[in-house]
């Protein structure tokens, strides 16, 4: 029998490897991967509560919810990514930091 | 220690080992291709919490879905992309890496600390779910109580997150146009 716990454990590690990826890459898919990490923490971590209840289904509700969001997330932030390329010539966050004029 | 433990312990150490071949990489198609494993492997997890339509989701949209769109945005943002990646000596833990690391692993124990301490299993909740029967059984599919459930208890959220992919679609399309044809 895998307990709640154990799910919560990796769920946590896995949070914080995509944290990690967050703050120390300078990619920015690298760290768009980093945020879908994060988010697929969260949503083990519903699914994990979702067992116990049958009837209603929240937790794989809001999970199935929570993976549509995640989608609508990567398109625009894509969107905003091809167009920071196509006016900077780079991905870099750090080389980022001037606004349109 | 029976089999379905076994599976858990194989998949959680793969989603956790390619989740960290994805920091350490330095070739970026090489992680986005690790993030692929993770994702895989996330779904098996979610098999093990008997949740299968969710694993089905899971593999649909976020194996066929994003995992293609972060490829095509890698492909179109063309060859500065890996460059910058070459240029950083990322060893995991060099001079660089260190306060993302130890943010990282403070975060990790406060983090486990806290579940520690939580003892999930004996919260009234979970403890009335086990007894009332309440808790999904592994030989049912869950699969007409979801879609049930969706068209009846969680209508209006279902309305409301196709209004928003709507918009995001639309949002996406209208950001990543060509410039000068307007």
């Amino acid at each position: 029998m895998i307990t709640l716990q154990h799910f919560m454990l990796v769920s946590a590690m896995l949070f914080c490897i995509g944290l990690f990826i967050i703050v120390s890459k300078k990619n920015a898919i690298q760290i768009l991967i980093g945020i879908e990490l994060m988010l697929n923490a969260a949503i083990l971590n519903l699914v994990a509560f979702g067992r116990y209840d049958r009837i209603n289904n929240g937790g794989q509700m809001f999970a199935l919810f929570a993976i549509v969001l995640a989608a609508a997330t990567t398109a625009v932030a894509l969107a905003i990514i091809l167009n920071v390329y196509r006016r900077y010539k780079t991905i870099d966050a750090d080389k980022i930091n001037r606004l349109k004029d | 220690m029976s089999l379905v433990q076994v599976m858990f312990y194989v998949m959680s150490f793969v989603v956790l080992g390619s989740a960290l071949l994805v920091a350490i990489s330095k070739n970026l198609v090489r992680s986005i291709f690790m993030f692929f494993i993770t994702l895989f492997g996330l779904a098996e997890l979610y098999v093990l919490a008997v949740a299968d339509f969710v694993a089905v989701t899971q593999v649909v949209i976020y194996v066929g879905g994003i995992l293609v769109l972060i490829l095509f945005a890698f492909m179109l943002s063309g060859k500065e992309a890996l460059a910058v990646i070459e240029q950083q000596k990322n060893r995991f833990i060099s001079l660089h890496n260190l306060p993302a690391f130890i943010l990282a692993a403070l975060f990790l124990v406060v983090m486990v600390n806290v579940i520690l301490k939580a003892d999930v299993a004996a919260l009234p909740w979970v403890k009335g779910a086990k007894d009332a029967g309440n808790m999904i059984p592994v030989n049912e599919s869950g699969i007409n109580n979801i879609g049930i459930n969706l068209m009846t208890r969680y209508l209006l959220p279902f309305e409301a997150i196709s209004i928003l992919l709507m918009v995001a679609l639309v949002g996406a399309a209208h950001l990543s146009r060509k410039e000068g044809n307007e």
